[in-house]
Formats: structure tokens, C-alpha cells, sequence
């Protein structure tokens, strides 16, 4: 059985201008202990994914589909189920660790607040925990009584992931868990996050702009558009060989260095992501598309099977696909 | 020369831009901030030879607090260097606000965060034509704000004009931040993270705007960055910095293929890289050391991975990487590097 399993998820957000579907669709699968990373520009709806998981979506936004935690819909979970399910059965990294912490309380007290709520321990235990999960995170423990402030980025990283095992969860989202933050410590804060899940048996889930980051730390990749998801397969195929030419362009776009081609050749993909309150027709993508072709701004393909990986794109459909797909339109 | 050589229309005509003969040069800067209190005093920036010739762009390659954006802003004249001089055209840089902001036509910054650096009550025409306001207007300003929009990629340029940067997606955002920086056809631009806050796939656009500037109006741009794909995709000459100094520089081919520096060479292994690579990461403990305390000797010493490893044992260095402090690398072409073991190699490469 799969950890995670999410069905056709939508969810659309009620503004002043109209509804605004920021997920359309979505069905992803995370088996236990695998690392899935979920790509996208800003406005894709890769962190209205995350929030829904855990039920944290503003009042403003209406959620269908189903997301099945260790078999259990957490969208139709009782309150009291849903309490234990955060934290204890999965818990999010926040991108921006300076913002995700309280400023006016010591480390330490915020890393044992999860705990205190959730297992019946003394402040005594909750303090042996932090202790704990501070040198865990590669903290020195005597860190517990400083104050956001006197941390460095990467140090309220940690913080955030020593919170994030907290209450020993069986899943944990990260959601941009290294952007803003140097090549160094962006290493760094990686190789922890991969320790700590290999060695307490975690499953993963991280999501990011970046694809070169998610291709070297996970096992599958996720490349959302939109609002759905229009390629996923082995993270290594995806970016070496991605089937979309979204993903492609995604791949593209970060240089490998001593690789002639990209030399003095930055690789970009001309307009911006789509307005979701207005997307084109057909398929999403094609007005940004560098290989469209005509039956694109009518069609919409699901995923379709491309060697190892699934596209939407028609270029993966087989002859009768793309033929079909143009009776349809007729 | 050997990458000025090799590159592809080097400003050709200039087009009424300014060609200048010497570019934008460090001459043994150092900037130190004061402490709060009795502490000793932060050497941000310790001594830096760095020169961006006309029609370059150099990338200046660094950890976060590595002193590299207080070196770009000593190059603007927003910092006041405490010893040594930055030139530009081979006269140095005069101190008074009027020399200051005559020299600011020619040396522009482009900041990093659009959203941040963009007045969010100012129309995109007020935001490109500030600079023109500023320094004395032009005789057509709207010609010359329509000219910046469209060199920076939006077009037409007015359709820009009357809209707000909330209504702009942030790649157009850093077109306007550029735009608003050549309006006043500047020589050179100094660019702090340029791409940093961006999507990915608009990353490519943006650089591959700078290219095209260097290649239309022969611009010259020192880049300041964490991201050495950045520096693979655009520079011409790279320059990695640690600890207020430059520790290896030279072609971007010759320093991102076969990097000597044990500091660059780390940097490098932790480029995300889906094939693995031949090379495991090495990732480098602890954040860099306070610039109020620059540590004795070689001043990566404390991290090394050469030290560390042992193997500068073995080649017989060790005692001088904790002991003798290495001389400041000079502005010139060639490669450089600032590191005992790497010189040792050099002098005998067959004794490893």
C-alpha cells in the first residue's frame, strides 16, 4: 500500500475576481520510503499540494479528490484524527525557516511544543528529545536556548527540520526547504534531509523550482503545469531525457557545467507561467510550447506512457492517439 | 587573451554607447566596518585586485558573507574602500556626490529582488525614467524610455508603460530593473544575483539578456552570484571569493573544468548533478568564519579539505598553510590561484 496516494485533487481558490483553480487534477503516488520531488514554477499549485495534505488551506479554497494518508482520507477526517495525523504522521518543512519560527520564543521551546502536545511526556523528556534531535540535525544542543535571530539560514533550516521529526512522522514534506540559502549550505541542508529519512525510514516528499536539486536527492520526479501534472517518472529520466517539453525546458534551464552546449548559452523559455485564472485552451502549455503544433490549442492530454515515465503532451501519444485526439476536435 | 580572443561580436560600433579604453578596476581594496563596542573591526573586503574589461562579464563567485557584495558596492562608489583605490577609465574614483553621480551614469547596479528594488506606486514609465529625471533629462525622454523597455525585451514598450510592477510577472519585473539601468546607456553593469529570486525556465531569458546587451552595445557586467552554472552560462572570467579575498581566478573554461583551489574545487562537487558525477560532494562543515576574525595563515585553513585529508601533509605544506598567509592575486587574465598545496603541485606535478 502505498503511504500516500493522491487522487484527482482539485482545488480552487473563491476571489473577489472570480474562482481560480489552483490544482486541477492531480493524482500522485508515494509508496513508503521513497523520495518523490514535485517540480514547478511559482503559481504551478505545488504548495497548494502540500497545504492540502495536511488540510491547511485557507477557508477561501474548495477541495475535491481524495488524499489517502496510510489509507485514510485526510480530507474527510475527523478533526481529532487529523490533530494526531500532523506532526506524528506527517509534518512540513515551510519554505522561509525566518518566517515559519516564532521570533519571540527560545528554539528549544518550539521544537518541544509539538511533543508536549502530542505524546503524554514531561517537559523533563520533551527537553532529553530536543537535545536529541538538535545534535540529530547537526546542532550543538546548548543551541536550544537561542532565539531565531541569533541563528544563521542554515541553522534555522535545521531548526525547522529537527522539528519536522519532532514527533517521529512517517512522512515529511518539504516544501522549497533550500531556496534562498548558498550552494553550501543548500548541500548540506540536502545531505541531512537524506540522512535523516534513509536512517528513520521516511518517506519524502520535496518541492522546488530547482530540478537539478530534486533529480540528485530523489528517487521520482513530479513536474507540475498549471495546476496538474504533465510529466512523472524515474527522477534520472525525467531530467536527462525528459517526454514534455516543459520538462525539458525546466531541465534545460540549469547549465551543466562543463557540458559545450550551455557554454554562453543560457537556456530559458520565452512568456510566463499561465494566469490561473485564465489558461489558455487546449493544452496549457502551448503558447510557451517551442514544439507545438496545431491540435495543441484544442486538446488537453492526460498522461500517456513514455518509456519509463507518463506525459501529457500529444507528442507521446501514439499515430492513433494524435489522430483520434483530431476527430475529436472535429 | 584567451578568452577575450575567442568571443563573438565584440562590441561592434557601439551604437553611441560609450566604448572606454580601461574598464572597471580594484586596486588592492580593503573595506573594514568598525565593530560595535571594543571588537575588532570586520575585514569585509581584504584586499581585492579584480578588473571588468570593456565587453567582459566576470563572474564574482562566493559563499553568502564572503565580502563579495561589498565589493561590488566599493566598485559603485556606495562604499568608501579603506585602502586602496577603484578606477574606472584609469582615473580613480572621486568621492564628492556630484563626481559620484556622474560616474553612476556609466556604472550601473542591478539589484536582485525586483520586487524589492521597484517602487510599487511607480508605473513602469516613471520607474524607467527616474534615472533620466535624476541626471538631468534627456530632449525625447519618452523615445529614450521606449529605446531602455525594448532593449530589455519588452516589447512593444508601450504597452509597458502605464502598467504597475504588481502587474508584471517577475522575469518582466527584472527587465524593467534592467531597463531603468539602460536608459542612461551605461558602460558596464554591476549585477547582484540577477536571476537568484526567479523561475527556473525564466532564468535562461534574463542571462541570455545580458549576452545580447554585451553583444549589441559591447556592455561590460561584473556578476555577483552563489551559482557557478550561472557563471558557466554567461562569464567570460570568474572570480571565487572567500573571506574578503579572491582565492582562484581566470578563464571561466580553464576555473570550472580544472578548479585548484580546494575552496572552488568543493564548491563545484556540490552542484546538484543527477548523473553522480565521477567526484563525490564534498560539503564543506560549518558556515565561513567571521570576517572579524580571519584566521592565521592560509585563511580557508580551518576548512580545508586538502589540510584536513591529510595530503597537505604529505606534500610537506601543512605547516605553512597554518602559517604563511598567501599574496593577493593580481587582476591580470591568466588563471591564479591562492593555495600552498596547489602551488606545490605546480612546482612538482609528479609528486602525488
Amino acid at each position: 500500500m502505498s503511504l500516500l496516494e493522491i487522487d484527482d485533487l482539485t482545488v480552487t481558490y473563491r476571489t473577489a475576481g472570480g474562482p481560480v483553480p489552483a490544482v486541477r487534477g492531480l493524482s500522485l503516488d508515494l509508496p513508503a520510503g521513497q523520495k518523490l520531488g514535485v517540480a514547478g514554477e511559482s503559481g504551478c499549485g505545488k504548495s497548494t499540494v502540500a497545504l492540502a495534505l495536511l488540510r491547511l488551506l485557507p477557508t477561501t479554497a474548495t477541495v475535491s479528490g481524495r488524499i489517502l494518508f496510510e489509507g485514510e482520507d485526510v480530507l474527510s477526517m475527523t478533526w481529532g484524527r487529523l490533530r494526531a495525523v500532523r506532526w506524528a504522521g506527517a509534518s512540513i518543512i515551510f519554505q522561509g525557516a525566518m518566517h515559519s519560527l516564532n521570533a519571540v520564543h527560545r528554539i528549544g521551546a518550539q521544537i518541544a511544543e509539538p511533543i508536549l502536545l502530542h505524546e503524554s511526556v514531561t517537559q523533563a523528556e520533551a527537553d532529553l528529545r530536543v537535545t536529541e534531535l538538535l545534535t540529530q540535525v547537526g546542532l550543538p544542543p546548548d543551541r536550544a536556548r537561542a532565539y531565531p535571530h541569533e541563528l544563521s539560514g542554515g541553522q534555522r533550516q535545521r531548526v525547522m527540520i529537527a522539528m519536522a521529526l519532532a514527533c517521529n512522522p512517517r512522512l515529511i514534506v518539504a516544501d522549497e526547504p533550500t531556496t534562498a540559502l548558498d550552494v553550501m549550505v543548500q548541500a548540506q541542508i540536502l545531505r541531512l534531509i537524506e540522512e535523516l529519512v534513509r536512517d528513520h525510514d521516511i518517506s519524502l516528499m520535496i518541492i522546488s523550482h530547482d530540478l537539478a536539486v530534486l533529480a540528485d536527492t530523489c528517487d521520482r520526479l513530479a513536474v507540475m503545469y498549471a495546476g496538474r501534472v504533465v510529466e512523472q517518472g524515474p527522477a534520472r529520466q525525467v531530467f536527462e531525457a525528459a517526454s514534455h517539453p516543459y520538462s525539458a525546458a525546466l531541465s534545460g534551464a540549469f547549465p551543466r557545467i562543463g557540458d559545450p552546449a550551455s557554454r554562453l548559452q543560457p537556456r530559458g523559455l520565452a512568456g510566463d507561467p499561465p494566469d490561473p485564472a485564465e489558461l489558455p485552451t487546449g493544452c496549457s502549455f502551448h503558447p510557451r510550447c517551442p514544439s507545438a503544433l496545431d491540435i495543441c490549442s484544442h486538446v488537453d492530454p492526460e498522461l500517456w506512457p513514455a518509456g519509463e515515465s507518463e506525459a501529457a503532451c500529444v507528442l507521446v501519444l501514439p499515430d492513433q492517439g494524435a489522430s483520434l485526439a483530431e476527430e475529436a476536435i472535429r | 587573451m584567451c578568452a577575450g580572443a575567442a568571443r563573438p561580436g565584440r562590441f561592434p560600433g557601439g551604437g553611441g554607447y560609450p566604448v572606454t579604453d580601461e574598464g572597471l578596476r580594484a586596486e588592492g581594496v580593503r573595506v573594514e566596518f568598525a565593530a560595535r563596542g571594543r571588537g575588532e573591526p570586520a575585514r569585509a573586503v581584504d584586499g581585492v585586485d579584480l578588473h571588468v574589461r570593456p565587453g567582459e562579464i566576470v563572474a564574482l563567485v562566493g559563499e553568502s558573507g564572503c565580502g563579495k557584495t561589498t565589493l561590488a558596492r566599493t566598485l559603485l562608489g556606495l562604499e568608501r574602500p579603506t585602502e586602496g583605490t577603484v578606477t574606472y577609465d584609469g582615473s580613480p574614483l572621486v568621492y564628492s556626490s556630484r563626481a559620484l553621480s556622474a560616474y553612476r551614469r556609466k556604472v550601473q547596479l542591478v539589484l536582485q529582488d525586483p520586487s524589492g528594488s521597484l517602487n510599487p506606486r511607480h508605473t513602469v514609465y516613471d520607474a524607467v525614467a527616474e534615472g533620466l529625471r535624476i541626471h538631468g533629462g534627456v530632449a525625447d525622454e519618452r523615445a529614450a524610455v521606449a529605446d531602455a523597455l525594448s532593449r530589455a525585451g519588452l516589447r512593444p514598450p508601450e504597452r509597458f508603460f502605464l502598467r504597475y510592477p504588481h502587474e508584471l510577472s517577475g522575469g518582466q519585473r527584472q527587465r524593467v530593473v534592467i531597463a531603468g539601468a539602460l536608459v542612461l546607456h551605461p558602460s558596464t553593469l554591476i549585477a547582484d544575483e540577477p536571476v537568484a529570486s526567479l523561475d527556473a525556465s525564466v532564468r535562461g531569458e534574463i542571462l541570455a539578456l545580458l549576452l545580447r546587451l554585451r553583444q549589441d552595445l559591447g556592455l561590460s557586467c561584473l556578476v555577483v552570484t552563489h551559482d557557478l552554472g550561472l557563471a558557466w552560462n554567461i562569464a567570460d572570467r570568474v572570480a571565487v571569493m572567500y573571506l574578503g579575498r579572491i582565492v582562484e581566478t581566470g578563464p571561466v573554461e580553464k576555473i570550472l573544468s580544472a578548479p585548484e583551489h580546494p575552496y572552488t574545487q568543493a564548491l563545484l562537487s556540490v552542484v546538484p548533478d543527477v548523473t553522480g558525477g565521477a567526484t563525490d560532494p564534498t560539503v564543506l562543515g560549518g558556515e565561513p568564519p567571521d570576517p572579524s576574525r580571519i584566521p592565521g595563515g592560509c585563511r580557508f585553513h580551518a576548512r580545508c579539505p586538502v589540510l584536513a585529508s591529510g595530503a597537505a601533509e604529505a606534500a610537506g605544506v601543512a605547516d605553512r598553510c597554518r602559517t604563511v598567509d598567501l599574496p593577493i592575486l593580481g587582476a591580470e587574465d591568466e588563471s591564479q590561484v591562492a593555495c600552498h598545496y596547489a602551488e606545490r603541485l605546480a612546482a612538482e606535478p609528479r609528486s602525488q
